[in-house]
């Protein structure tokens, strides 16, 4: 503030302006709390990012497009450009959608870029939440957050799915024949639900302008606001950071948001932005003038949803047949409904995880510092298990697209991905779990004795040993900081009572860390480096390269 | 020529000298083997009508390469269905495409390159249809792609998209059988499909798919096979899932390169 006063003195424009808003709205004040926030560099913390910069896309290409779409269903008899569909009758929402496509000048580009920014929105945000996940950034503080976070994942599926339905086209009416399918299958409701969405019978003249206002209207005001908590909360929490010498719970290490980041990440929304574009004018999404006006009578092969509903379809393809039960004159359909219940179980799961495992650890302190996935085994592998899971449900939609690209027995593979879906997550757990640990112990063990050189030497007194060669500080502490959890006995309440919930909690701590490998202590690290010290002595040109490098090494440290 | 001559004469142990000896005596047998072969095409019935010349040419091809399966007199045996009634067009389907002779046994015979000329092609439709009354080759006129485009997508969507795609990318049946991709399939072999019912399709004859309706259906896939997606690359015209498969691996994996390259250290 008092620099823009003082440049003011000499009259810039700039700082003039500077100026006239600081005293307005105050901004350098503003200016000052955000441009001097801190972000750690790192890559995997670019994926949020990335999504929010397909948004961005998917807001300027989806005001475009709504510029030019009718959300009405009236038959029209279309007299477009494309040929195969001149004079063929169709509602005016898919008549708009070719228009779009052919003859509004840029639309198709644009029609093409709002759906890949739609599909790489979901997917990087996908893999924002891996990556939160698997480094334990949903721990206190930020578990509302990644709950937060899990809504906009739902609410990106939701634009989807609405966004996929509205050209009116037979993939898209497909689409929503399902969806209409699995509202009538839940009991007692399901026909008035499905009646009151689409205005009477499927398809009716309504569900494209209804799905219109949620797809533009609704959907896309929720996850502004929810990216705006999202993002508002990271600025309360600040960032994490992973481990490192100087990086504790207490601070964040990294570079100022003013001008490092703003540069850096305003750069990145270009690139993001110049790639989306770049897939959207060179590769096909959606050739909607393929599939004809929606036709409730022709189902065509092949047809999907976007991937993102995909574990979902997934889960409807995989569910064995004949488990309708009747029963108090109500048809049970459960080849429809348990799908459903895994497919918004799993969602469940997902949300409520960090309550879980907070529950679990009964750890209540904060946590700013990552956690190396191995660090976490169990966290870690049952990750893993929900990752094969949902990978088995999404491969379970493409069953068709699989057996006949390579030459497989449909039914056979339908049968292999029903194996895999309930088989493939236990051995991911445990496959992981084991990998974890073993690089755990790897990691214990060159904490301790430091890095095998290969150099052999022979002592005065006739042994032979190898030369460890000790880590730096950098090294070592990415090795040995790491909080270690010990599993905790059901304890009695102040009644004198083991409750049951103490009971399973003390089950589940067990379950997390029974087997474990404890951090590196100071006692040991001292003791292991006292062990070794003849060793290096030994050589006394190593040492002094250690030495060398040591001070070196610190630098950036310090500087950061 | 003098030249060479000599130089042969002059030193039969040149390195030279053998390498010509092979290449003459390559030339000479494949050069036979083209102008027999060339003899034996040229031998065969030109003629398109079914001749009887071009029966008795195709019942001693039947007998030589199908009998073993269908029988002598096409009568069908336990391995192969009667071909009796089948008409020309059945024939000229499976043989043309190269699905017939089959190879190995399985859920559905494929299509590989053709076995026989068009002419021996030709006179073995020619034979199985003079068995028995039965559908026969369509004629140029109803195969040309001038038909309603509109019209032909709407019968496709409605009779044939359920296993053949919307676009005729194909798709899967049950137990390992599939509906092929159409995008490389001709006219005529369409129309003979749609006649005869091969393997696992339903046959959609005159009184269920008009002739009009054949030839606007045609029009329809030529028109779709000829004009490549105004949108650009088709990714196989696949649908969603393989949208999805690029977007996860090439989009996402080329922004992830870039995120390592903004977050590396600067040296």
């Amino acid at each position: 503030m008092s620099t823009a006063v003082n440049t003011q003195k000499k009259g810039g424009f700039l700082a003039g302006t500077a100026n006239y808003l600081d005293e307005r709205v105050g901004v350098a004040g503003i200016l000052k709390e955000f441009g001097r926030k801190v972000f750690p560099d790192h890559w995997s913390f670019m994926l949020g990012e990335v999504a929010l910069y397909s948004f961005f896309v998917l807001l300027l290409s989806g005001t475009f497009l709504t510029f030019f779409f009718q959300p009405a269903m009236t038959p029209v008899i279309y007299d477009g450009v494309y040929g195969p569909l001149k004079g063929a009758e169709m509602s005016i929402a898919y008549a708009s959608t070719l228009d779009i496509s052919f003859e509004v000048r840029g639309g198709l580009l644009m029609r093409q870029v709002h759906h890949w920014a739609a599909l790489l929105f979901v997917a990087a945000a996908g893999l924002h939440m891996l990556r939160v996940f698997f480094t334990g950034a949903f721990r206190k503080p930020r578990e509302i957050n990644w709950v937060v976070g899990f809504m906009l994942f739902v609410l990106g599926m939701a634009a989807g799915f609405t966004g996929y339905s509205l050209p009116d086209d037979l993939l898209s009416g497909n689409g929503l024949r399902i969806i209409d399918g699995m509202i009538k299958g839940l009991p007692v409701i399901g026909a008035y639900t499905s009646s009151l969405l689409f205005g009477g019978e499927f398809p009716g003249e309504q569900i494209v302008a209804r799905l219109y206002g949620l797809h533009i209207l609704l959907v896309p005001a929720l996850i502004l606001i929810f990216i705006v908590i999202h993002l508002f909360m990271v600025v309360i929490h600040k960032h994490t950071h992973y481990s490192g010498p100087g990086r504790k719970d207490t601070n964040v290490v990294g570079y100022p948001l003013m001008p490092v980041y703003v540069a850096k990440a305003g750069g990145f929304f270009f690139i993001v932005f110049g790639v989306i574009m770049l897939i959207a004018a060179t590769f096909t999404i959606n050739p909607v003038w393929n599939y004809g006006g929606y036709d409730p009578s022709p189902v065509s092969a092949g047809t999907q949803p976007d991937w993102y509903i995909g574990f979902l379809d997934g889960a409807l393809r995989l569910a064995p047949t004949h488990l309708e039960v009747t029963a108090g004159g109500v048809t049970w359909a459960w080849n429809i409904l348990l799908p459903m219940i895994v497919g918004v179980g799993f969602l469940v799961v997902v949300a409520l995880y960090p309550f879980l495992e907070a529950w679990v650890t009964g750890d209540k302190r904060e946590h700013h510092v990552l956690d190396r996935p191995r660090n976490a085994p169990t966290r870690t592998a049952i990750g893993a298990a929900g990752v094969t899971f949902y990978a088995a449900l999404w491969a379970g939609a493409s069953t068709d697209l699989i057996a006949t690209n390579f030459k497989m027995s449909l039914n056979n593979v339908l049968v292999s991905i029903q194996i895999i879906l309930l088989v493939a997550p236990i051995i991911a757990y445990l496959v992981t779990k084991r990998v974890c640990l073993s690089l755990q112990r790897k990691d214990r063990e060159i904490a301790l004795h430091g890095r095998e050189t290969g150099r052999i030497i022979r002592l005065p007194h006739g042994e032979y040993i190898e030369i460890h060669e000790p880590l730096d500080a950098f090294e070592q502490w990415k090795l040995v900081d790491f909080k270690d959890y010990q599993p905790t006995l059901a304890r009695p309440n102040a009644q004198g009572k083991i409750t049951i919930s103490a009971r399973l909690r003390a089950g589940l701590s067990r379950f997390y860390f029974e087997d474990r490998i404890a951090p590196v202590s100071q006692g040991e690290l001292d003791a292991a480096h006292h062990d070794h010290a003849p060793a290096v002595t030994e050589a006394p040109a190593k040492k002094a390269v250690t030495a060398a490098k040591k001070p070196a090494a610190e630098k950036p440290a310090a500087k950061k | 020529m003098p030249f060479m001559k000599r130089n042969v004469k002059t030193s039969r142990r040149n390195p030279m000298a053998a390498i010509l000896v092979i290449a003459a005596g390559l030339a000479v047998s494949g050069g036979g083997y083209a102008a027999t072969t060339a003899a034996v095409a040229s031998a065969t019935p030109v003629s398109a009508a079914a001749s009887s010349a071009q029966v008795d040419e195709g019942h001693k091809l039947f007998l030589a390469n199908c009998a073993s399966c269908h029988g002598k007199n096409a009568e069908g045996t336990a391995n192969a269905p009667s071909l009796i009634g089948v008409g020309a067009a059945a024939a000229e389907f499976q043989v043309a495409t190269g699905r017939m002779p089959g190879q190995a046994s399985g859920p559905q015979l494929m299509v590989k390159p053709s076995q026989f000329t068009e002419e021996q092609t030709k006179a073995l439709a020619a034979y199985v249809g003079s068995l028995a009354p039965g559908p026969a080759i369509p004629t140029e006129a109803q195969l040309a792609p001038n038909g309603d485009a509109t019209r032909g997508g709407e019968l496709f969507r409605i009779n044939c998209a359920m296993c053949h795609n919307a676009v005729g990318a194909g798709g899967a049946l049950t137990e390992g059988k599939y509906a092929p991709a159409l995008t490389q399939t001709k006219a005529i072999h369409i129309y003979e499909a749609m006649l005869s019912g091969p393997q696992n399709m339903p046959v959609f004859n005159d009184a269920n798919l008009t002739p009009t309706d054949k030839k606007d259906i045609i029009t329809y896939l030529t028109y779709v096979q000829k004009n490549p997606s105004a949108g650009g690359y088709e990714l196989g015209n696949l649908g969603p899932v393989v949208e999805g498969l690029f977007i996860w691996i090439f989009a996402l994996g080329f922004i992830i390169a870039i995120t390592i390259w903004l977050g590396a250290k600067s040296n």
